[in-house]
């Protein structure tokens, strides 16, 4: 397998998009090449996955310009399980807007717009360059402004507005970040930055690229400081695509952050410090935010902020153990996010509002569905053996190494406020008795779809609650897998080299 | 040439932080812009500026000898000015709806619908 083939996510997801384009008005075609073509993704991605796994490193030097001089893609075992990770994300998300979106919505351009969200996501895991990285998440926000504003509801065009502004400003500050890196070192290659930055004389300007660089991530991962936009926009698009953003708009943030934190604006001790403060803050205030809302969407938004936290912990602590936690903890987090989105759609299905005044009564009338969503909304709260217990134990473990015992704090107190959240949401959603359907415009109950509208709002939570499944039962061979990135992210060397091609 | 380039780099991104923290939609979408153009222009100063050098290889040579001025921030600013031309257009569609569904030109207004749903 020549080593030019990691391109083909991409390329996969290009296909995709401009043939659903072709197909503008039949949307019952721009459905169906959705879920095919991200079934071809999730195994063209499983392939390298293995590849990778096996026989390490792949590097693509863009035109056969050998870097630093050319475009680099790689793709490492981290890139390469974050591939698998979206692909499954996708295939879920694909096939529950294929079935539940009505016609009317999906002429908007969904399919296509969506495709071209999950092209950006996959180039910028490949990304072996730092403006090209920059590209991909310009990619990213242009087609995620598409779907936010999708429908042009009153409430979405005011949600948008708050997401579009911080967006722009956020890539400004890249940007600025990337003036700096260039400026300093003369190259932009992940890699040979690796090699460069610390030969810088000023420090302190390599610091301050660094800090840009963490605002302008940071913005758009949502921690501490910044995190305000994401619970005021992310409750107001269709659950479908609230579900993708939850799931993996963020998380391409934390991953950036690991990646560039890890290979050269090593934290120092201050550094450290303060992204672990940011990391406890965050954890504190998303679980505040969490506990007092009374929305099913809201609550989830704010446990996203809330989460983000224990990514960043374990970049703040900067030690193996914590950064397999966190690696292993944004596997988790994609698939359960993008899971309890689409509950939340499930929910609404129902009882036809997402405010807790509305909602109940699931176990009543749908005992068995009641017990599916018992997996990812438990999973969430990491009730041991399900896959969110695992990772906190090697953040913790981490934690508790380093000596750094407030973020362990905070971790514990995240992880129980989680616990009283959902909670609170159990009882009211599935335990109590179900007031009324609140039956508003155009609503379609549930029990009115036809059998294939239900299998398809069914069968995407099963899928992700059986990959949340076996990342809990499984987790002897996803800690195999996240210790391996742990250690390649500490120890970089390889990476370097296989993209230099230095001996 | 550097310390005018620098002075104005930090101006453009002082007014554009300024008008993007107004409340007016009209002033916030003018400030989005002046951060944007003035971050393309801190990626060619701090790429450093030559004169008269261009970035040619003469007929008899095989690399690039001498001083000459660095062609790729050029590149990452044309890319820079494209993506960020093709943002800009968007927000300035997405506040015209806002302003035309609403009829708010206003954050404060904006908040208050938002509380009273």
């Amino acid at each position: 397998m020549t080593d030019n083939l990691l391109i083909l996510p991409v390329i996969i997801q290009l296909v995709i998009a401009v043939v659903s384009l072709f197909f503008w008005s039949r949307t019952s075609y721009q459905r169906i090449s959705s879920i095919i073509g991200n079934v071809i993704f999730l195994a063209v991605s499983f392939i390298l996955f293995f590849h990778v796994k096996e026989n390490g490193i792949m590097v693509s030097q863009g035109g056969d310009w050998q870097a630093p001089f050319g475009i680099t893609f790689v793709l490492d075992l981290f890139s390469a399980s974050m591939l698998v990770i979206t692909g499954l994300s996708g295939l879920a998300v694909s096939i529950f807007t294929a079935g539940s979106m009505s016609r009317r919505r999906a002429l908007f351009v969904f399919f296509p717009i969506y495709h071209f969200l999950l092209l950006g996501i996959s180039g910028s895991f490949i990304a072996g360059d730092l403006f090209n990285l920059y590209v991909w998440f310009e990619l990213i926000i242009i087609a995620s402004f598409g779907l936010i504003t999708l429908g042009g509801g009153r409430r979405q065009l005011e949600g948008a507005l708050k997401y579009v502004t911080l967006n722009l400003v956020a890539s400004t500050l890249f940007l600025t970040s990337i003036a700096f890196v260039y400026g300093l070192t003369g190259s932009l290659n992940l890699a040979d930055l690796a090699v460069k930055i610390p030969e810088v004389e000023n420090q302190d300007l390599v610091s301050i690229a660094a800090l840009l660089f963490f605002v302008g991530l940071g913005i758009k991962t949502a921690v501490f400081p910044m995190y305000f936009w994401l619970p005021a926009s992310y409750h107001t698009p269709m659950s479908a695509i609230s579900a993708i953003f939850g799931g993996l708009l963020t998380k391409v943030g934390v991953y950036a952050l690991i990646r560039v934190f890890s290979l050269f604006f090593l934290p120092d001790s201050f550094a450290g410090t303060v992204i672990s403060a940011i990391a406890a803050l965050t954890l504190i205030m998303g679980a505040m935010g969490a506990f007092i809302q009374k929305d099913v969407r809201k609550v989830f938004s704010w446990l996203i902020v809330c989460h983000i936290g224990f990514m960043i912990a374990g970049l703040g602590i900067f030690s193996t153990v914590a950064l397999a936690g966190a690696v292993f903890y944004l596997f988790h987090d994609i698939i359960i996010k993008t899971n309890i989105f689409m509950v939340s759609g499930l929910l609404y299905r129902i009882n036809g509002a997402h405010t807790f005044k509305f909602i109940g009564g699931l176990y009543e009338h749908y005992p068995k569905l009641s017990f599916l969503i018992a997996i990812p909304l438990f999973s969430l709260i990491g009730i041991p053996p399900l896959s969110g217990f695992w990772p906190k134990i090697l953040l913790i473990e981490g934690g508790i190494q380093g000596f750094d015992y407030f973020i362990v704090g905070a971790i514990l107190l995240g992880s129980f406020v989680t616990l009283v959240t959902i909670g609170k949401l159990w009882i009211t959603a599935v335990w109590s008795e179900q007031k009324s359907v609140n039956y508003v415009k155009h609503f379609i109950h549930f029990t009115q779809l036809s059998k294939i509208q239900r299998f398809a709002y069914v069968f995407p939570i099963a899928l992700l609650s059986v990959v949340s499944l076996f990342f809990g039962f499984g987790a002897f061979w996803m800690l195999d897998i996240a210790n391996r990135i742990a250690e390649e992210l500490m120890n970089p060397d390889l990476y370097i080299q296989s993209i230099l091609q230095t001996q | 040439m550097e310390t005018v380039l620098a002075l104005l780099t930090g101006f453009m991104y002082a007014a554009g932080i300024y008008l993007v923290l107004r409340r007016s939609l009209v002033k916030l979408i003018v400030g989005l812009i002046i951060l944007g153009n003035g971050s393309n222009l801190l990626i060619f100063l701090l790429g450093g500026i030559t004169r008269g050098n261009p970035p040619v290889i003469g007929e008899n040579e095989t690399m690039l000898t001498g001083l000459y001025a660095d062609p790729l921030p050029q590149a990452l600013i044309l890319t820079a000015i494209v993506i960020s031309f093709g943002l800009q257009a968007f927000a300035m569609v997405l506040l015209q709806r806002e302003y035309v569904q609403g009829g708010v030109e206003d954050f404060d207004s904006i908040k208050e619908e938002e509380e009273a749903l």
